[in-house]
Order: structure tokens, then C-alpha cells, then sequence
């Protein structure tokens, strides 16, 4: 399981202050992040929309998890639209959703980084200003 | 109504109670963790529902059939034992052709090639192993067999890193394959945590816990932060495991982690996180 943890995705490590706001990603059960790590790579265009993800058989197996949990987290991705069943040939992600995981993460966006982004910031003494500056400064 | 049926089962040996009437249901082609400690009667268990002992009060079922001394049952099952059963001076290959004579659905040249890629000789003798290679050796034959049920017993004793995880991954393809009813007993729990799909949890002799082990991780949580604040919250909770770092503190609670909690430890500043399955059997079983 270590390779996977490690492979979480990088709101998390680029935020670590933030899981004792809301995001609360490393007390989610394993189908979640699997879930997750799924739509990651949707959006950062690793897996492309009507392109194959990988089975539950090989997530079970490469990342040593119960089928059971594996079919769990890409089951949790049918409901929502995500990636869709081809029948006796696999999983496969769905046209538009890349658009659909953009939208719902837009959602949380604020809750997410920008509340803990302004918490750490607090306890730093970094104000309004300087933060404003450092996001122009970064472009 | 389960493959395996356990019905108030008790074993006593002598004055000792090993097994206080256990019942339990297990399904087909599941995977099952068996978890207790030193002597809490895993291997009591198994043995009974291999025929290796008797029950002094109770039975087990099989398909409905009772297991004591009914051979197609047991041939459905095969149990990798602790014990070493192989004849003195018999080779890995020998042992591999000896076992097809018991179980003919025992796939001979997937055992060749899981003892090539474990590294493990045919032509040793068995009794020449090393404890990680005899392990090898036993789950090799076990994953082999094609056996309805199979049944680790502490699989991993000796097994070095590398040999661990092949291990797993090659229990996990031949479960997706060809899904088997497939028994872990252990006590290195968090190891196998991610491959169960049920928990059973026992201590002295009794069953006090089946659950699966996506429910039973959502039964505890831990709580970290500031020294006071982390008591202000686990006030009125139930703290299993504790640990500090100067004023830093960390707080095992068993409960469930609804909203609210979140909300408090939110104001609280407190940060919190999955508890591994370990530490929750550490309290259960204690």
C-alpha cells in the first residue's frame, strides 16, 4: 500500500494543513481514494476520455487491495458518470468527464484550498496583500 | 446460511478452554482475515474445521455437511499448515506431484512457476529449506491445489520484504482469476488489512468481532494537536492509545467520526486521521 499513499493526490501534499479543515483525504476509506486517483489522472489527462482505465483486476493486484474495495472505488466512478462499463472488455472513461470532475472540484475549490490556504497564512503573518502578490508573482 | 458454518463450538483441553462455543458463518469466495493473539485459539479453529482435532461440544459445517471425519469435505480445503506433514528427504518436486495425488486439481506448472519466481529449487530437499523458503514452499503448494478453500496460517512468518509482497500479488491474481474462499490468520494485521474483505477477530476462545474491514476502520479514528486541546476534545470520547511529543499529543478514539466531531476538531485546530487497523485490534483484544 505504501506506493499508492504516496501517490495521493497532490492537493494533499501541497496543503498538509488543510486535512484538519475539511478535506479529511487520509481518513477516507481506500475505495474513495482509489476513486480519487482515478479522476486525477482523468484530469491531468493521463487517462483520456473514451480510453480504457486500468481493470479492478490489475488496481486489486498492483496495489494489493480486495478486489471487492477495487470494484467499489470504480463503481462509485459509474454512478457518477465518470467511466462506463464496455461489456466483456472493460472500464472506460466516459466523454465529458473531464469536464464533470472540473466542475465538482470547482465546487469545493474555495472549501478546499482557499480556507486553509488563508489559515496557514494566518499563522504565518502573511496578509491579504502579500498572498495576492505571490499568486501574481507565480505566473 | 454460510459455506462454513461454525455452531457453538468449544474445545477444551484438559482444564484449558480453548474455544468457548464459537459460532460463526462464513461465505463462499471471500477473503477472510483471521486475527487474534498468541493462543487466543486461531489455530484451534482451523484445526477443528480440518479435522486435524476434534470439538468437544458443537459442530462444523460444511455445505450444510459436517467437516469431523468426512473426507469430501476436507478435500474441499486445504490447510497450510504450521506443522511440516511432508515425508523426511522429499523434494520440492516430489512434493509437488505427492500433493496432486491428494488434490487432483493441483496445477503443477503454475506451482514450477511460482517456485521459479519466489527463487525456490525443485530439487531441494523440503526438509533443507530456511523458514522464509519452507514458507514459500507451503504457500506455493497452497495456492496450487485449486482447493475451494484455502488457508494460510501466519503466511508470512520469515519472508523477507520482496517475497511478501510477491506473495500478496500473487494471492490477489489468482483470487481475481479463480475467486476461492481464502483464510489469513495472523497477527500482523496491518499487512494483510488492505487484501481482507472480512475481520474476524478473536481473543481467549471466543469470536468477539466479524465485521468487514472497511466498517471496522471507520470504528476509530485519531485526533492530533496541542496537548489540551486534544484532551478537550476526547473529554467525553473514548480513548484507546495515546502517544505525546513534548505538548503534541495524538488520541486513538473508538467511535465513529460524524460531522460534528470533525466541526469540533476543526475549531480546535486538531488534525485528524484514519487509526491503522492494528492499533484498533491492540484494544480490542486487550
Amino acid at each position: 500500500m505504501v506506493n499508492y499513499r504516496c501517490n495521493e493526490p497532490l492537493n494533499t501534499l501541497s496543503f498538509g494543513c488543510e486535512r484538519m479543515l475539511f478535506d479529511f483525504n487520509s481518513e477516507k476509506p481506500l475505495y474513495m481514494q482509489l476513486a480519487e486517483a482515478i479522476e486525477d489522472n482523468i484530469l491531468k489527462g493521463i487517462f483520456v476520455e473514451e480510453s480504457q482505465v486500468p481493470s479492478t483486476t490489475e488496481v486489486s493486484v498492483n496495489y494489493k487491495i480486495n478486489p471487492a474495495t477495487a470494484a467499489k472505488g470504480v463503481n462509485l466512478l459509474v454512478e457518477e458518470g465518470i467511466v462506463y462499463k464496455k461489456r466483456g472488455i472493460g472500464m472506460f472513461v466516459c466523454s465529458g468527464a473531464k469536464g464533470k470532475i472540473a466542475a465538482k472540484r470547482r465546487s469545493t475549490f474555495y472549501e478546499k484550498y482557499i480556507v486553509s490556504l488563508l489559515e496557514e497564512a494566518k499563522k504565518l503573518s502573511i496578509d491579504k496583500n502579500d498572498i495576492i502578490s505571490m499568486i501574481e508573482g507565480s505566473n | 446460511m454460510g459455506l462454513i458454518e461454525f455452531q457453538n463450538v468449544s474445545k477444551n483441553y484438559g482444564q484449558v478452554q480453548a474455544l468457548t462455543q464459537v459460532s460463526l458463518n462464513l461465505e463462499a469466495n471471500k477473503i477472510y482475515g483471521l486475527l487474534g493473539r498468541n493462543g487466543a485459539g486461531k489455530t484451534t479453529m482451523l484445526n477443528i474445521l480440518t479435522n486435524k482435532i476434534f470439538p468437544t461440544v458443537g459442530q462444523v459445517l460444511l455445505n450444510c455437511e459436517n467437516v469431523t471425519e468426512n473426507d469430501n469435505a476436507q478435500t474441499q480445503m486445504f490447510y497450510m499448515s504450521e506443522m511440516n506433514l511432508y515425508p523426511e528427504g522429499m523434494r520440492v518436486g516430489q512434493a509437488f506431484r505427492w500433493t496432486k495425488e491428494f488434490y487432483p486439481n493441483f496445477a503443477t506448472d503454475y506451482a514450477h512457476s511460482l517456485a521459479q519466481k519466489f527463487g525456490l529449487s525443485t530439487k531441494k530437499k523440503v526438509k533443507a529449506l530456511s523458514t522464509g523458503y519452507n514458507s514459500i514452499f507451503k504457500l506455493i503448494i497452497t495456492l496450487a491445489t485449486n482447493a475451494p478453500i484455502i488457508i494460510f496460517d501466519e503466511p508470512i512468518l520469515g519472508l523477507d520484504a520482496n517475497h511478501r509482497d510477491l506473495f500478496y500479488k500473487e494471492l490477489l491474481a489468482k483470487y481475481n482469476e479463480t475467486p476461492q474462499t481464502v483464510i489469513i490468520s495472523t497477527h500482523l494485521i496491518d499487512e494483510v488489512a488492505d487484501i481482507l474483505e472480512e475481520a474476524i477477530i478473536i481473543k481467549s476462545g471466543d469470536i468477539i468481532l466479524q465485521q468487514p474491514v472497511e466498517q471496522m476502520l471507520q470504528s476509530a479514528y485519531t485526533v492530533s494537536g496541542e496537548e489540551s486541546k486534544v484532551d478537550e476534545f476526547a473529554a467525553d470520547k473514548k480513548v484507546i492509545h495515546q502517544e505525546m511529543l513534548g505538548r503534541f499529543k495524538s488520541a486513538t478514539i473508538y467511535g465513529e467520526c460524524h460531522s460534528e466531531e470533525r466541526e469540533l476538531a476543526a475549531s480546535l485546530n486538531l488534525d485528524i486521521t484514519s487509526a491503522p487497523l492494528q492499533k484498533l485490534f491492540i484494544y480490542l483484544t486487550n
